[in-house]
């Protein structure tokens, strides 16, 4: 079909939406819009085209609408997805259902609370702790493409937490650090200018940590940046048994006690 | 008491993770699927070990082996045991990463070494085998 022809008809989409209006009523609710196919048009801006014409009330976040800032985030027909980047010809003319992302505690209509997930971004220590400081005229901390490829995959996350909805061993177990989280810590214990993965070991190698991991692999199918944190959490669980080799059977191998935290 | 103290007092709605999850998706079916299979592979691990406890007794040996309880288990097991070696082995460039380099080792490579690894275990069991039966 030719998008001259689209934009010009009366083809429409039907859109189900997940509707949660804590003031007005317990339960969630599905509500049916009617907007118009655009060939061009992704299920964001069917969502916009319904809060701006038909109905004002209904909540959700977005930013960017280009696939980099990682607020639209949502379930389309059961999968998570940046509905930035799901287009409405990819569904059309079957109706699309819009749901808040999976898992996560709704707060009102598409909205989550992501608290728990920016607590853990803090747990694990998801920045770069240099292993000494050093003076500012010592100049910059310097690194070699080789070693900026082991963990450059892995700094393409967007937050966008797309993971954490297709994952069912967070839905089943919120405390899980989850896949996002543990990518990122494992992406500056990868890095070559970073000295504090003996302070994240104690929070990843933890239950709640890669051993909540049952390795469903649905994390890095569903990433659109390509992250791969079932990766990232394979290799993690790999160096925390080889460390607990070490510490059980070579006696200098113990790791060093976590320094005071930062 | 939990770890996150959430921030935001307001109302919020829970969905309850629903029994049949697993039956929603062909991810998550597969997944369940390969759990499953532990369950075979630690039966094999107990008929192995019944062997082993006849390993004196030639006649209880062979009679173990032909019992046909013991040949439904084998015929049941094999798919479930197969389909636990190739999803483990696709798997496992995820979490044995090589770089030569700035670039990563293919993938391909990685599980293809577990196959080749796999083949000539087999052949090798199977010559024993034959030099066992030609010395009997």
């Amino acid at each position: 079909m030719a998008a001259s022809n689209t934009t010009t008809s009366n083809a429409v989409v039907t859109m189900d939406v997940f509707r949660y209006e804590p003031d007005a009523s317990e339960l969630p609710r599905m509500q049916r819009y009617t907007v118009p196919f655009r060939e061009d048009w992704v299920v964001l801006d069917a969502l916009n085209h319904i809060k701006d014409e038909i109905d004002g009330t209904l909540s959700f976040r977005w930013s960017c609408r280009m696939g980099v800032c990682g607020s639209c985030g949502m379930m389309v027909n059961g999968e998570p997805r940046l509905t930035c980047n799901s287009f409405l010809r990819d569904y059309y003319p079957n109706p699309i259902r819009v749901e808040p992302l999976s898992y996560f505690p709704v707060i009102r209509d598409l909205i989550i609370n992501l608290d728990h997930f920016l607590d853990k971004l803090e747990e694990v220590k998801a920045w770069l702790i240099p292993a000494e400081d050093r003076e500012l005229s010592e100049g910059e901390y310097r690194q070699s493409p080789a070693q900026l490829a082991q963990y450059k995959q892995f700094s393409m996350c967007i937050n966008c937490m797309l993971c954490y909805a297709a994952c069912p061993a967070y839905g089943h177990h919120s405390e899980f650090i989850g896949p996002a989280a543990l990518a990122l810590a494992q992406r500056y214990n990868m890095d070559s200018r970073d000295g504090a993965s003996d302070e994240r070991a104690d929070v990843i190698f933890s239950e709640e940590g890669i051993w909540d991991c049952t390795f469903v692999g649905e994390c890095a199918r569903v990433c659109p940046k390509n992250v791969d944190p079932a990766s990232a959490i394979q290799q993690a669980k790999v160096e925390a048994t080889k460390d607990f080799f070490k510490s059980v059977l070579v006696p200098w191998g113990k790791r060093q006690q976590p320094a005071e935290s930062r | 008491m939990p770890r996150h103290q959430p921030a935001t007092p307001a109302k919020q709605h829970i969905r309850p993770m629903p029994v049949g999850w697993w039956l929603k998706r062909t991810s998550y079916f597969l997944f369940m699927m390969r759990e499953l299979t532990c369950v075979f592979v630690g039966g094999y691990a107990l008929f192995l070990l019944m062997l082993v406890a006849r390993i004196g007794e030639p006649d209880a040996f062979a009679a173990l082996l032909e019992h046909p309880g013991s040949l439904v288990f084998h015929v049941l097991a094999l798919p479930f045991v197969l389909y636990h070696t190739i999803t483990w082995f696709n798997v496992t460039p995820k979490a044995l990463v090589i770089y030569r380099g700035e670039e990563k080792v293919n993938p391909v490579i990685i599980a293809g070494a577990n196959y080749v690894g796999w083949i000539v275990v087999s052949v090798a069991l199977i010559w024993i085998a034959w030099i066992a039966i030609g010395s009997a």
